[in-house]
């Protein structure tokens, strides 16, 4: 009889420990300040520094560019992890090692890889990614920032909006025109650090959550960067945006799940011992159906996650696992955290618990690195249809 | 240089605690931990490693899983691992456990500039016996209970922290020190090492490995080897409120001294 292979569910003995380190991490250093980092809006620097220090910044980058060699469900789980408990943490760990680490890993040369890995990784600066501009959200051939070659100088002049790590990044992957004549065929990427002549933060953003993510407007006013800064070849920017976009939002859909587990957790402790009409609420059937909604909801969000993340690391296309996954897992944040709210009642519209947080920071996960309808586009997309 | 951290996994009491109808603890259906005081001796051993680039090598006597236990180890620094396993082990007491952790560790080598470390104490048995014993049976001389340490060519100052003070004392290498939670603060696995930890060198010690060392015998190892004995172990019962007695004249003495000579206490 022929024997039968089931696909395997199980995590490597690396992942598993990669998950309790980032628990671990999470618990001791990061729950502390989470509710600080959310009322006071302030990047949380000494836990990034720790997360250099501890190799998450940049993990997935090979070790011969100063990177821990991690596997992209590594990746996931790390940004999962620390998002349960603060999501603006894990936004900044997702932007560093998805949108900045990812593009040049993929499309450096050898030296912009030997630089700019090693800087992002061994020299603690922090990574970023700027696409946006306030009329190119999701048409990105709309961008008006040009980059005008000058002997041997790309000259860039323009600005970009809603830039996660804006203003505390020191390398930034950019996207700006060297042909506007030709719309997404025109748009060529490049490695930006802050110290370039020309390069300018502008207002930082106020935010409904993600207090601790720090994001910038990135102003360039006759930008010198070098000509071999160009990241892939001129014309190809767009292809790198979204392949990087691709990646990207895993680390999203990751961020998403944590938020939706996080909540998860909250609202069990807290209606284990919240008792109304002579029992804990945990115990009325209407409050447990709930949560096997929101734990059946974190598996299949899960599984999606895992599955994009695996076929990333497999090297084939990824493009509508990892759409689904984000599609799925930020609608899944948003519902969890709405409802978790509600089972706290006036409580869970305080400050008093994280989960107004959390809900405040949920909403994001459907707009950023491509909102839910631009999601169901690249699905539909994908579909052939 | 190298430094060799004895370890213990250890049943995660911060959580429900399991005891079997015998009045034992039910390892088995409880999550392990590594010792807390052992990662103390990890850390102290890992700093050292940072700042002279020493080795450091991790022991633990257990069932197989424990290995998973010295990979985390690994990844946060250690450079290789030994796990000494066997049936003939089980059932060992505090004085048969070092009679087989001194045999393992002599197996390794103990060489000049060598440090053995441990936990003060695990927190399943907290008997803090199994370190001075291993001392004891290699012949090293012993800091227990150490704060602090610091390393002066071949001679360690240490901090030893007791109940009404602290007692400052040298020892030359090589020693065994054992450690308590004021040392350090233990560090997280770190990424790399996580990835690096499967390839580093893992041992396994059996009975066959230590059996030639004359520490090992049918008659020190395992339960037969273990002077130990459980007879029984059970939850203490709950102590009733105590009474206060108040006054300063005779009568209150002669009412506390009557009731302590009929609890037979005077």
């Amino acid at each position: 009889m022929e024997e039968t292979k089931a696909m395997d569910f199980q995590l490597t003995a690396e992942q598993e420990m990669l998950r309790k380190m980032m628990h671990e991490f999470t618990e001791n250093e990061v729950r502390p300040i989470a509710a600080e980092t959310d009322r006071t809006c302030e990047y949380p620097r000494e836990n990034i520094e720790k997360l250099f220090r501890y190799g998450v910044m940049g993990m997935c980058v090979p070790k011969e560019y100063g990177g821990a060699g991690a596997d992209d469900l590594s990746a996931a789980i790390a940004i999962e992890e620390l998002s349960k408990v603060c999501a603006s943490t894990g936004d900044i760990v997702a932007t560093h090692n998805g949108l900045c680490c990812g593009p040049i890993l993929t499309n450096g040369t050898e030296e912009q890889k030997q630089k700019y890995l090693r800087m992002l990784t061994e020299g603690r600066k922090v990574g970023a990614f700027c696409l946006t501009e306030p009329n190119a959200g999701s048409d990105a051939s709309k961008g008006c920032t040009t980059a005008r070659l000058e002997g041997d100088h790309y000259v860039l002049n323009g600005s970009k909006i809603f830039i996660t790590n804006g203003y505390v990044a020191d390398v930034l992957v950019v996207f700006a025109m060297t042909d506007q004549s030709k719309g997404t065929k025109g748009i060529s990427a490049f490695i930006v650090e802050s110290s370039f002549p020309g390069f300018s933060v502008g207002r930082h953003e106020e935010k409904m959550g993600l207090h601790g993510s720090p994001t910038a407007e990135i102003v360039f006013t006759d930008c010198i960067v070098p000509r071999e800064n160009l990241l892939g070849v001129e014309g190809k920017g767009f292809n790198i945006a979204m392949q990087t976009l691709d990646g990207g939002r895993i680390g999203i859909a990751a961020q998403a799940l944590g938020i939706a587990e996080g909540a998860m957790h909250e609202a069990e402790e807290y209606t284990k011992g919240r008792v109304q009409f002579g029992k804990p609420i945990s115990k009325f059937q209407n409050t447990q159906f709930v949560f096997a909604d929101m734990y059946m909801g974190v598996q299949a969000g899960q599984l999606l996650t895992y599955k994009a993340a695996a076929v990333k690391a497999s090297g084939a296309r990824f493009s509508k696992e990892a759409a689904c996954a984000k599609l799925f897992c930020s609608e899944l944040a948003m519902k969890t955290t709405t409802k978790a709210v509600q089972m706290f009642g006036g409580y869970g519209y305080t400050r008093d618990y994280p989960i107004e947080r959390m809900m405040r920071d949920a909403k994001i996960t459907e707009i950023y690195e491509g909102t839910s309808e631009v999601q169901r586009i690249v699905i539909s997309a994908n579909m052939g249809l | 240089m190298k430094i060799i951290v004895c370890v213990k996994q250890v049943p995660d009491t911060s959580g429900k605690v399991a005891v079997n109808p015998d009045g034992t603890l039910n390892r088995a259906s409880m999550q392990t931990i590594i010792n807390p005081d052992d990662l103390n001796a990890v850390e102290a051993a890992l700093k050292m490693k940072d700042e002279t680039g020493c080795k450091v090598t991790v022991v633990t006597m257990g069932p197989p899983p424990a290995a998973g236990m010295l990979r985390e180890l690994m990844a946060m620094g250690a450079d290789d691992g030994v796990l000494v396993s066997g049936r003939e082990f089980g059932g060992s007491d505090t004085y048969a456990t070092s009679q087989i952790l001194a045999a393992a560790v002599k197996r390794i080598g103990v060489e000049k500039d060598d440090i053995v470390m441990c936990g003060r104490q695990a927190i399943d048995g907290d008997t803090a016996q199994v370190g001075p014993q291993i001392a004891e049976k290699l012949g090293l001389p012993q800091v227990t209970y150490v704060a602090e340490m610091h390393k002066t060519g071949d001679t360690i100052t240490c901090k030893r922290m007791l109940e009404d003070g602290y007692m400052t004392i040298k020892v030359k290498t090589p020693c065994l020190l054992t450690c308590i939670k004021e040392l350090n603060t233990p560090r997280y696995m770190s990424v790399s090492g996580i990835f690096e930890a499967a390839s580093k060198p893992m041992d396994t010690f059996d009975y066959n490995t230590l059996k030639d060392d004359p520490l090992i015998d049918p008659t020190t190892i395992g339960l037969k080897g273990s002077p130990t004995n459980i007879l029984t172990s059970f939850t203490p019962p709950q102590k009733g409120a105590g009474m206060m007695l108040e006054g300063d004249d005779k009568a209150t003495c002669d009412k506390l001294a009557g009731i302590l000579a009929d609890k037979h206490i005077i």
